[in-house]
């Protein structure tokens, strides 16, 4: 039963050098799967892991970095007299900053019952124990600020108590804009600062990229809420101005096979629309004063983006390679 | 030094946790026979869930990953016989077309850690013997040091296993140190492949080891233990044949608290932007 054909050559000769020499030394054929690792590092195991955390956080980070710069903007509406516009701010900071945020980081939890447990101690070095306090601290500020402001603005009161609520309002509402501009940012820092690759080289980007999707997310809510004045719109072009730069600058400064969750895959996706949504879309639609639009292009690239990032840390953190290659870096 | 059998730091008491001495692990894979002892003894020992049986295809290895339910993890390495010598026993003839390492893998309780930097509870703590450990009824479960382990080690365990939710990793049986017996893995090591003892007793048989290893031919042994690098050095070092980056081991670690002054910087400047911005607009647009 011979046959020409080479595979069945092949196999004669195999059989002839087994029967002459009791061994057959050749290595034979790469099999997918076979033995010898070719995947990189330990059979393609991930060397860090990849994060935890699900929808929430994403979401989290969306609320968060809204809530906190919707407190700025109260504060520059508090001391240029636009009361109304104060009230609508502090009105989102309380509820997507006071009640929404802690509710989605809760329930992120491993043991939601053990929540209390995050102001057990103050860690300046864990972003994740600065945050807990900042959250904290600018919920203590952004609720009573938003009661204050609002039984003033009703007169509840009068005479030397109504000053005096204006002016706790005042310091509340100021206090509530110190935290909320790092309640926006450290959220960037959280992530920055960890050993997924795709994050801590951009370590510099985030907290400018979560922040001023923070500010132009409350801009926008507010202008969508009603209040299209010229101040908000000016906020608007600003934060689409950085958001262009930042887009500008991430696809320039890429670190190849390190940062490639960023720029390939699902997550490389869902970055870009995020950042155009929030940055040249955003931009050329506010230039033709199409606010409404521009707003809503705005909101939905935030929070696009924001789910993106940590997409972008799932896939980084399971790639040995990128492990790797960022340590080049 | 190999098959000091009863007579080894493997097998008698001590008062480390009382004396207060840096103890460590040195893991030698050139004496490891893959049996898994130390794996099986680590989850009966801290009653550890199994988290189900995956065959994974990739050699004898079944386990995967050190994780939140695998504390001990039995590398099986099936190198190219082109980078470097088979280590011992019967197959160590030339034909051979590969050489076999087994390398028991385990948290690094790192002289600067991660995990430990990042945990916001202040569940995970260093303990008198220079260890980390996590303090199960603390943890909170909010994943931070799962993301900030440079190795990748510790992990939030799943639903539906027991005690779900929080973060674990190896103790370095701690509860058993404070009793003044070695941790489980040691004890049981057939081969003495894991050492437990005084840190600086281990680094000194560790680089002796690898002199002894180069000397018979292996020259690409070499100690695993990233001093140089911000991590400052770890308490459970390897001795290991070829590159790091085979063993899953990043080959420069580091922790990632060095990125704190970049990040932190950066949303500073970003807090200060906001608030110009936001005055700005306020007072030349209304």
């Amino acid at each position: 039963m011979t046959s020409n054909s080479p595979s069945e050559k092949r196999l004669e000769e195999l059989r002839e050098q087994a029967w002459k020499e009791g061994v057959v030394p050749g290595k034979g054929v790469d099999v997918a799967g076979g033995p010898i690792p070719r995947k990189p590092g330990y059979y393609g195991q991930p060397v860090v892991r990849p994060p935890v955390w699900t929808w929430e956080i994403p979401l989290y980070f969306f609320f968060g970095g809204m809530a906190g710069m919707s407190a700025v903007i109260a504060s520059g509406a508090v001391i240029f007299h636009h009361v109304d516009l104060a009230r609508m701010a502090m009105w989102i900071a309380s509820i997507a900053g006071a009640i929404l945020s802690p509710v989605l980081l809760i329930m992120d939890l491993g043991r939601p019952h053990l929540f209390l447990n995050m102001l057990r101690v103050f860690k300046h070095r864990s972003a994740m124990s600065m945050g807990a306090w900042i959250l904290s601290a600018f919920g203590a500020c952004a609720v009573p600020g938003l009661i204050t402001l609002e039984l003033h603005a009703h007169q509840i009161f009068s005479g030397t108590l109504d000053q005096l609520l204006r002016f706790a309002a005042g310091i509340f509402i100021f206090g509530a804009a110190i935290f909320g501009t790092l309640l926006a940012t450290y959220t960037g820092v959280l992530i920055g600062v960890t050993a997924i690759p795709a994050w801590f080289l951009h370590r510099t980007l985030l907290p400018i990229h979560f922040g001023t999707a923070g500010l132009g997310s409350a801009a926008a809510l507010l202008e969508l809420l009603g209040h299209r004045i010229p101040a908000l719109n000016f906020i608007g072009f600003y934060a689409a101005a950085v958001e262009s730069a930042l887009l500008i600058w991430l696809s320039i400064d890429k670190h190849g096979v390190a940062d490639r969750a960023i720029h390939e895959h699902g997550s490389g996706w869902l970055i870009r629309i995020g950042e155009i949504l929030t940055g040249p879309l955003a931009l050329v639609l506010r230039f033709f004063g199409l606010v409404p639009f521009a707003a809503v292009s705005f909101l939905i690239g935030a929070l696009v983006s924001r789910i993106g990032w940590i997409a972008v840390g799932k896939v980084s953190g399971s790639d040995p390679e990128a492990v790797f290659a960022a340590e080049r870096y | 030094m190999i098959g000091e059998g009863l007579q080894s730091t493997n097998q008698r008491r001590h008062s480390f946790v009382q004396d207060h001495v840096e103890v460590g692990f040195f893991t030698d894979p050139s004496v490891c026979i893959g049996c898994k002892a130390c794996e099986v003894a680590c989850k009966e020992w801290n009653q550890v869930p199994d988290d189900g049986f995956i065959w994974s295809g990739n050699s004898y290895d079944n386990t995967g990953h050190l994780g939140a339910s695998t504390w001990r993890h039995v590398m099986f390495l099936e190198q190219d016989r082109a980078k470097g010598n088979q280590i011992a026993g019967p197959m160590s003839l030339d034909q051979d077309p590969f050489r076999w390492i087994f390398l028991s893998d385990v948290c690094k309780h790192c002289e600067d850690a991660g995990c430990l930097e990042a945990c916001p509870t202040g569940s995970i703590v260093r303990t008198e013997v220079g260890s980390v450990l996590v303090q199960n009824d603390v943890c909170n479960g909010c994943g931070y040091c799962v993301v900030s382990c440079p190795f990748g080690v510790i992990d939030r365990r799943p639903e539906p296993l027991p005690d779900a939710g929080g973060a674990f990793k190896c103790t370095f049986c701690y509860d058993r140190q404070k009793s003044g017996l070695v941790p489980a893995c040691a004890k049981v090591c057939p081969t003495e492949s894991i050492v437990f003892g005084r840190l600086d007793d281990l680094r000194a048989r560790g680089a002796e080891r690898v002199q002894q290893l180069q000397k018979s031919g292996y020259a690409d042994a070499q100690l695993y233990d990233p001093t140089e690098t911000s991590v400052r050095g770890i308490h459970a070092f390897f001795l290991i044949l070829g590159e790091p980056e085979a063993y899953g081991l990043p080959p420069k670690p580091q922790v990632p608290t060095i990125y704190l002054k970049s990040a932190w910087t950066a949303a500073f400047a970003t807090a200060i932007a906001s608030i110009i911005a936001t005055l700005v607009a306020f007072a030349f647009f209304s």
